[in-house]
């Protein structure tokens, strides 16, 4: 730009170009500044990755190289498609992008054979649902990490009775070489079938011209081989680096537990303080990261739980029961019992309140939404029932659970009538500590009625759970539907099942699980969790974690608490709490005020419900026992990580996931570019020596000696 | 799209540059100093009093380099950097040798200041109006010529026609003829020591 150029006369022109110049500035500003990046590159923003996992032994998941994996995108709408991915393509590596209902171990089989030709998976979701059903985890879930091994049970021990989880193929839990990503929106997997058509198609079986249109996906995953190489690698580093490089960490949460009656957690209770426990779990998974809606295996139980023990704390005479009960929501079950495991290694060393020796029996919910002719099926352990006592206790239990879904028509409980092993539950974990008397209540008498088991299609279609549409969410929040009219029975007859257990006999038909509350919770967990009423049951600062639109996702993650258990706890201390008169500064601390014991009752100040104007928010004290426990698998607090007797699941860390679409050039192009380059340089430097050597031929100077006006 | 596509173009933009640079500039300290700085101080006077101040002619030259310079790495860096990676532009239905083209024209840019440098030094020197003019016009026009983008056929010809015009033009200027070019491509240089002192 030749603006001051030097002589004192072009100092107006000078200062007129600088007006013209801003004003050149501000038109492009105007017009819209355009990226060069943004000429090249679509980026993907609603993908979901696999990732690596690693436990004792083995790593499973995905991983791509350190500077992404680029491919020429090939849409496999059939398997004949493969072929030409496996075989005929002439420009390999190939990135596939691949119909949901194409996701099976098949043609996953086909792919991870020739990964020289694979660069990557991009899997598009599929609506609907695969009608043959898809369960990416394996036939006999948390295998030798439950009750059943070689020398205990050796009959029932690696699902050789029963494949809980029949439909399972496993691919969650094996290994991949190239990154695989999710698709998530429509109009992306459009946007991408679009511009494969568009450059990608073959004309009558030539080779397709380029430029041609290419994915590149990053998931670089920093840890390799096992935990125990994972591990040993982040202790070496933050022992001897000042900046440690930590390459994984173990999945770690809380679990969610309350008393019916309250206890004082500082110490331990009397071993002549029985409890009746009742368990569930909060978590799934699915085959990629932090997608696990997990509606059937984890949802439907845990509201179930919830809708149980409000109506279980509204019974008059709880306060006079004679034993308590104990309602504990586990997070982890699906990564071999870190939750229960964990609480188990406490109780056996005194860290937990309550110990092994106070638990009088066990009831578990597991998945309880897909009821065949409104059957309920009570699961228990035959192995340990060999033990006359514990036989008649666990009888007892089955009694007296028949007993209270008597008064329920719409359940209709139901025994197991050959010795059938345990299903997959935390119960396992208990009866690895003690022989204890409990049951297991799930909706499938052999295997799983869930077709989706850990998977992406686990969603609320999976239990039916649908609303009218033209509704706003306001309206849908409070809409009963169907599935949530069964599960409150099925918390009916807990409720009364839980009195009854407890020594309670007055009240027990009159405890009675209200829809509506089941209703809110589903809604809230599977189709959208930022509705009025989860926004008024939390405390302030955590109101983002209920997102901005969508169900909330119950992975169990690395950090915590995730949203899930927090959601999960403010429920649980609304729905069985009590709203104290306490202002925010007492009941953020009620060391202080007498009356309130910190020991006895967790205390949260939470937001409640807007004003009637709309614009101001009404918040409140509520005292409730629901609180937070560590879960944590005990491998890693005994450093054995290695063990085959605890969890020793753990996450790669990475630093940059995201995937994008471009063009690509032919290498013929490149080289033409380089090329031309090089010869323009020879060129240039040619001349340029050429002209300089004989510049006083060239160029005559002026007569007046040459000087500088400076 | 790739290393030999980021060097291929980098070349090609910043070839005859960077050849003007290595053999006229780089041998000569002040002059990458007015190369830098656009333009001497007395300071510099004072640095080297033994060594000859360098001619206008010279200095337009050099300050014109700089110029052009400065704006084709300004202009041309970030669509370089972008060439770097993988993909190539084309995917919104853009042109896909844009890579190339952006490299000439920011050829065309730097030699074209180079000229224009020499040119308008020359008109304020004799306080002629009319090169200055013509300068910034055809400033102006070149300017113009990108938004004729991506019709690089018309825009990158007429660049050139534009720059091989104001080049003949600068020649003259800074002091060729035909009889000097007749004289240098005939390697005649025996008669040239009658005429002129030489001055750097």
């Amino acid at each position: 730009m030749a603006t001051a150029g030097g002589g004192s006369a072009a100092e107006l022109g000078s200062r007129g170009l600088l007006c013209l110049l801003s004003f050149c500035v501000l038109l492009a500003g105007l017009c819209g500044g355009n990226s060069v990046e943004r000429k090249i590159y679509i980026p993907l923003n609603k993908t979901a990755p696999c990732v690596r996992l690693l436990n004792a032994t083995h790593q499973i998941g995905c991983h791509s190289s350190i500077s992404g994996d680029t491919g020429v995108i090939h849409v496999v709408e059939k398997e004949e498609d493969l072929q030409w991915v496996l075989t005929d393509g002439p420009n390999p590596p190939y990135m596939v992008l691949l119909e949901g209902t194409l996701f099976t171990r098949k043609v996953m089989e086909k792919l991870k054979g020739s990964t020289s030709r694979i660069a990557g998976l991009a899997v598009s979701l599929a609506k609907p649902s695969p009608a043959a059903g898809f369960s990416p985890s394996v036939q006999c879930p948390n295998d030798g990490f439950g009750l059943y091994s070689n020398s205990y049970g050796p009959e029932f021990a690696h699902c050789r009775d029963i494949q809980w989880n029949y439909l399972g193929d496993g691919l969650a839990y094996e290994d991949f070489s190239f990154p695989i990503f999710l698709l998530e929106d429509e109009n992306e997997t459009n946007v991408i079938k679009q511009c494969y058509r568009d450059h990608n198609l073959s004309q009558n079986g030539s080779a397709p011209v380029f430029p041609l249109c290419a994915m590149q996906l990053f998931s670089h995953m920093h840890a390799v081989l096992s935990t125990v190489t994972c591990m040993r690698r982040s202790s070496i580093q933050s022992t001897f680096s000042i900046n440690p490089e930590i390459v994984c960490d173990p999945l770690s949460d809380y679990n969610v537990w309350s008393m019916l009656k309250p206890i004082n957690t500082s110490g331990t209770l009397e071993p002549d303080d029985k409890v009746v426990v009742v368990a569930t779990q909060l978590d799934s998974r699915s085959f990629f990261w932090n997608v696990a809606p997990g509606a059937e295996s984890a949802v439907a139980s845990f509201v179930t739980q919830l809708a149980a023990a409000e109506a279980l704390y509204k019974a008059p005479d709880v306060t006079t029961l004679p034993r308590n009960v104990m309602f504990v929501f586990f997070q982890g079950e699906t990564f071999d019992y870190i939750g229960s495991s964990r609480m188990v290694y406490d109780m056996e060393r005194g860290k937990f309140p309550v110990q092994l020796e106070n638990i009088d029996s066990f009831v578990e919910l597991r998945q309880v939404a897909l009821r065949e002719s409104l059957e309920l099926w009570m699961h228990t352990d035959p192995v340990s029932q060999k033990n006359k006592s514990v036989q008649s206790q666990v009888e007892h239990l089955l009694t007296t659970l028949e007993e209270s879904g008597a008064g329920v028509p719409t359940v209709v409980l139901r025994r197991l009538n050959q010795s059938q092993p345990l299903p997959p539950s935390s119960l396992q974990r208990f009866l690895r500590a003690r022989n204890i008397s409990g049951v297991v209540l799930t909706d499938h008498a052999t295997v799983f009625h869930n077709r989706y088991y850990h998977s992406v299609y686990d969603t609320a279609e999976n239990i039916n759970v649908s609303y009218p549409g033209q509704q706003s969410p306001e309206e849908d929040l409070d809409f009963v539907t169907d599935t949530a009219k069964a599960l409150a029975d099925v918390a009916t007859v807990l409720g009364r099942a839980l009195y009854q257990l407890a020594g309670g006999t007055n009240f027990r038909d009159t405890i009675q699980a209200d829809p509506h509350t089941v209703t809110r919770l589903l809604y809230g967990f599977l189709v959208r969790a930022n509705n009025s009423w989860f926004q008024s049951i939390l405390r302030q600062d955590l109101r983002s974690f209920l997102g901005d639109q969508g169900p909330l996702q119950h992975y169990i993650a690395v950090s915590s608490p995730t949203n899930t258990t927090y959601v999960v706890q403010y429920a649980l201390a609304n729905l069985t709490g009590k709203v104290v008169d306490l202002t925010r500064e007492q009941c953020q601390d009620p060391s202080k005020v007498p009356n309130e014991n910190k020991d006895l009752y967790e205390y949260m100040w939470v937001q409640g419900p807007l004003n009637s104007n709309g614009t101001e928010r009404l918040p409140y004290c509520v005292r409730s026992t629901a609180r937070l426990v560590r879960a944590v698998s005990p491998a890693f607090e005994l450093g054995q990580w290695g063990s085959t007797e605890y969890s020793t699941w753990t996450e790669s860390r990475w630093k940059d996931i995201r995937a994008r679409i471009f063009l690509i050039a032919s290498k013929e192009l490149e080289l033409i570019t380089l090329a031309v380059g090089f010869g323009v340089l020879v060129c240039s430097l040619v001349i340029t020596y050429c002209v300089n050597a004989k510049a006083d031929v060239l160029f005559i100077a002026p007569r007046e000696p040459g000087s500088v006006s400076l | 799209m790739t290393a030999a596509v980021f060097f291929g173009c980098a070349f090609i933009a910043f070839g005859p540059a960077l050849a003007l640079y290595i053999f006229t500039i780089a041998t000569d300290p002040l002059r990458i100093i007015f190369l830098i700085v656009g333009k001497a101080n007395d300071g510099l006077k004072t640095i080297n009093p033994d060594e000859p101040a360098p001619s206008m002619r010279l200095l337009a030259y050099v300050s014109g380099l700089g110029f052009g310079i400065m704006s084709g790495v300004f202009s041309f860096v970030n669509t370089l950097s972008d060439s770097l990676g993988p993909g190539t532009v084309g995917i919104h239905g853009d042109s896909p040798y844009f890579f190339l083209n952006s490299a000439f024209m920011t050829q065309v840019i730097i030699l074209l200041h180079m000229f224009w440098g020499i040119i308008f030094f020359d008109g304020c020197e004799k306080k002629n109006w009319y090169p200055l003019l013509a300068v910034i016009l055809t400033h102006l026009l070149v300017s113009a010529l990108t938004f004729l983008n991506p019709q690089y056929e018309v825009s990158l010809v007429s660049a050139y026609m534009i720059t091989v015009l104001t080049g003949i033009r600068a020649f003259f200027v800074a002091g060729g003829s035909r009889r000097s070019l007749k004289r240098y491509l005939l390697c005649q240089d025996k008669n040239f020591l009658l005429y002129s002192q030489r001055s750097r």
